[in-house]
């Protein structure tokens, strides 16, 4: 039993309590058994490790989410803006920017919070570079700042 | 109070409906398939959110809260995965998008 085993365990029992909201002894142990096949399954299929259940992010996560939820925020208003404004407002270009990111989980991050801000795609990982597709030549310089590498990289520490 | 959280839920409600619209008249405008992706973009983040935060005021503290917010995660997990393939597939599949420097002829 490691910890990641644990903390998947108590997961998907809240995920059960959670959902069902109906707490007699037959649904209960029906939970349990379902719980627990459920962790068979995944032990047998190996995916219990630091990738499916990457604890060690969980310290630094809320600070992360936070600063993704302003820049989530920011773009969305920025993207409205260009939409209102019509084609004569958007410059579109292409861009292959270099992950500093070692693990994968960091790169999958990174790559994921690029395009979940509105106006830039990740469209391709090769090695270490991610294409990016941006609305505007402004956001693709805003990115290539590098703030949002540095606070995947403080996610990671 | 009940009255408060009504009225800032209504205009959640109403920002949300508001960036769902701006984000259709985006797919309609923009020029080509990546750009307009973008546009989607706002429809599956802020607007979401929003639209989602009202219900959740509107739902009160209990199990439909807590079920929102799972709608919100899967959302937030799975929506940034569906766009990338989206992109990657078009990119393989040999589409070229249009460029400041290289307009659409």
């Amino acid at each position: 039993m490691n910890k990641h085993t644990v903390s998947l365990f108590f997961i998907l029992a809240a995920l059960w309590l959670l959902n069902s909201g109906i707490y007699t002894p037959l649904l209960l142990s029906l939970g349990v058994v379902s719980v627990l096949f459920v962790l068979w399954l995944s032990a047998r299929m190996g995916i219990i490790d630091d990738e499916s259940q990457p604890i060690h992010l969980s310290r630094n996560l809320p600070a992360y989410y936070f600063w993704l939820a302003k820049k989530i925020v920011q773009s969305n208003i920025d993207v409205v803006i260009l939409i209102w404004r019509g084609n004569k407002a958007i410059s579109p270009c292409i861009a292959s920017l270099p992950i500093g990111q070692q693990s994968e989980i960091g790169k999958v991050i990174y790559a994921n919070s690029i395009t979940l801000t509105p106006g830039t795609v990740a469209m391709n990982i090769e090695n270490n570079t991610v294409l990016i597709h941006s609305l505007t030549v402004q956001s693709m310089q805003e990115l290539q700042q590098n703030d949002m590498a540095r606070a995947v990289d403080r996610l990671e520490m | 109070m009940e009255l408060a959280i009504q009225l800032i839920s209504g205009v959640c409600f109403l920002l949300g409906a508001f960036l769902i619209l701006s984000g259709g008249v985006g797919i309609l405008r923009f020029p080509d398939f990546f750009t307009r992706m973008h546009a989607a973009g706002i429809t599956e983040t802020l607007a979401t959110s929003l639209i989602l935060a009202g219900l959740m005021m509107l739902a009160g503290w209990g199990l439909v809260m807590f079920k929102l917010a799972l709608i919100f995660l899967f959302i937030m997990l799975t929506s940034p995965t569906a766009s990338h393939a989206l992109a990657k597939a078009a990119l393989h599949g040999k589409l070229k998008p249009i460029t400041y420097d290289q307009p659409a002829k």
